[in-house]
């Protein structure tokens, strides 16, 4: 199976990546090499056999409800690249 | 022999009986990273000053009479854990100016055992990649031939470490990313078990795989680092309740009928023979060590690297879905809604490896797509860590090449991201399978390079590891070799 430019184009969307269309074309090409590669996979057989999500030995840990510190406001906002308010600024969401 | 090559655990028998100090021993490789680094390129940042502070520090502990573990012992971090006031830059674009406002777990655990933070080393951009070429900072060079790529995606520490510029280093390993660099620039790697170390403050790449290790000059090293920064961490919910064991103690206890298993899978067409010769000759060795040596067979072995492209990918695609340019690294400042700022901030911020794991991980979990590819994957590494519980039925431990060559020449692979995929060929199912793997010197190849012995162990069974490679160790002098820099 071949993917082709606007699937491509859909997956960076949804990848929230703006794309060149020389960069579009040449991963649209890398794509389609390694789903090539991966398509092996097809040929094993699995039925019935149960997914795997990690190889951890524990399942849920829990630990007491008790608040701790979190860090401070004006450290976190310290790295951030716009700051209004005391808050994260970004650009205009609502029209 | 100068303080900045000494392993360790050499150091620590000379700290303790104050025959140096760490002021001392820490301008030794200060001086040695100036020396070398301009050839090497393996520090994205050098903390000198800081480190000559936690050095003046650490002299004090070991006034007041506190001996042992890490303190005072000059080490690096991988570029992509965490450190409180340094920059963390994974490497990349998007975080080229993120100075965190935390340490992460590392960073907090040296600075408790008064370990000495010599900086922060180059990686393949978060960790993606088999070369660490992938970088957005530097191309770090391994110091056995310069023309020549350290491996990856910790390229960065195992190449400190080779060239004596750290007695040692810690990485991360997703699908080889410790043992594959470790064995191409001939020293120690060692990834533990899934859940052994803490992984809070390591920038996430593929959260089912990552683990954390140390990068050394010999497996006794492996033994004391890994001793240091095991156990059980609250900010880390996957990280183990186990007991830590002393590593160190039972090194010596020998491998008379140790069970050691080599799969026939990983002996394959198109490897390059001095490495299968220098790994089979390795294997020898164990067994006249007193190892009983048989064959075994982990079938599914084939499939892993597809299954591994697919599980890293998604994972990958979903971890780095954090970089939108609003709480910290780089942000397209011209946008003029949030939607387009999210999208020209990682384009400008991620690199080309990464872009294309974001997409194909994004495709692998899309709708319609989820069935075929994600899920098969994960059905495919029950089978794969299926191969390995039946074979730890019959052994104690595994032996392997760690990479089907020696380290390629910088350039060689980039152009075709598959083939670089096939580097970790014989790294990827042991992370697949969450357990623990150790790479070590062993021979040389046509080229001169060091060839890696990677040793599997079962789950939470590195003590095992740690005693073959530590045996192999004392019968031969692999590494004992330096380059020379």
């Amino acid at each position: 199976m071949t993917i082709q430019r606007d699937e491509v184009l859909k997956i960076a969307r949804l990848a929230r990546l703006e794309l060149t269309d020389a960069e579009l074309a040449s991963l649209g090409d890398d794509l389609n090499k390694i789903l090539a590669y991966v398509e092996q996979l097809s040929a094993l057989d699995t039925t019935g056999v149960p997914s795997l999500e990690h190889a951890a030995e524990a399942g849920d840990t829990w630990r007491d409800d008790v608040s701790r510190p979190s860090l401070p406001r004006e450290r976190g906002l310290a790295v951030a690249p716009a700051v209004a308010d005391g808050c994260f600024q970004v650009p205009k969401i609502i029209e | 022999m100068e303080p900045h090559s000494w392993t360790i655990h050499e150091a620590r028998e000379r700290l303790d009986n104050g025959r140096i100090t760490a002021t001392g021993l820490t301008r030794s490789v200060l001086a040695r990273i100036e020396a070398v680094e301009p050839r090497v390129a393996a520090f994205n940042t050098v903390c000198a000053d800081m480190a000559l502070e936690q050095a003046a520090a650490a002299d004090r502990r070991l006034q007041a009479g506190e001996r042992g573990g890490l303190l005072g012992i000059p080490l690096a971090l991988k570029d992509n854990m965490i450190t409180q006031g340094v920059a963390t830059t994974c490497s990349s674009r998007i975080l080229k100016n993120f100075v965190p406002p935390a340490d992460g777990a590392m960073a907090a655990r040296f600075k408790e055992q008064g370990a000495i933070n010599l900086g922060k080393t180059n990686l393949d951009e978060f960790a993606m990649g088999s070369s660490t070429e992938n970088s957005a900072t530097q191309i770090t060079r391994n110091p056995w031939n310069l023309e020549r790529a350290p491996g990856g995606s910790s390229g960065g520490a195992a190449a400190c470490v080779a060239a004596d510029m750290a007695l040692a280093a810690l990485g991360s390993d997703t699908g080889g990313s410790i043992r594959q660099p470790a064995a191409l620039c001939g020293v120690v790697g060692l990834k533990p078990t899934y859940g052994r170390v803490s992984r809070y403050g390591l920038v996430a790449f593929a959260s089912s795989l990552d683990q954390i290790g140390p990068i050394t000059k010999d497996v006794a090293d492996a033994a004391i680092v890994l001793g240091a920064i095991a156990g059980r961490d609250p900010l880390d919910a996957t990280s183990s309740a186990r007991p830590v064991p002393d590593y160190s103690r039972g090194l010596k206890d020998g491998i008379k009928g140790l069970r050691i298993g080599v799969p026939r899978e990983y002996f394959i067409d198109g490897m390059d023979a001095p490495v299968a010769d220098a790994v089979r000759a390795a294997i020898d060795t164990l067994k006249g060590l007193g190892a009983t040596v048989r064959e075994i067979s982990l079938p599914h072995t084939r499939y892993a690297v597809a299954t591994y492209y697919l599980v890293a990918t998604a994972e990958a695609s979903s971890n780095l879905g954090r970089y939108d340019g609003v709480r910290y690294g780089h942000r397209a400042m011209d946008a003029r809604d949030l939607l387009e700022m999210y999208m020209a901030t990682r384009d400008q911020g991620f690199g080309p490896e990464v872009k294309r794991r974001i997409m194909l991980g994004t495709y692998a979990l899309s709708a319609g797509y989820y069935d075929a590819y994600y899920k098969k994957a994960q059905q495919a590494r029950t089978l794969i860590l299926k191969d390995f519980t039946d074979a730890f039925g019959q052994v104690d431990v595994i032996a392997t090449p760690t990479s089907p060559t020696g380290a390629f020449r910088l350039g060689e692979r980039t152009a075709d991201p598959l083939q670089m995929y096939l580097s970790d060929i014989f790294t990827i199912s042991i992370n697949l399978a969450g357990l623990p793997g150790m790479s070590q010197p062993c021979g040389v190849d046509g080229n001169g390079m060091p060839v890696g012995l990677q040793l599997i162990g079962k789950a939470f069974d590195e003590a095992t590891m740690l005693r073959a490679g530590w045996a192999f160790e004392q019968a031969t002098a692999f590494h004992k070799a330096k380059p020379s820099l």
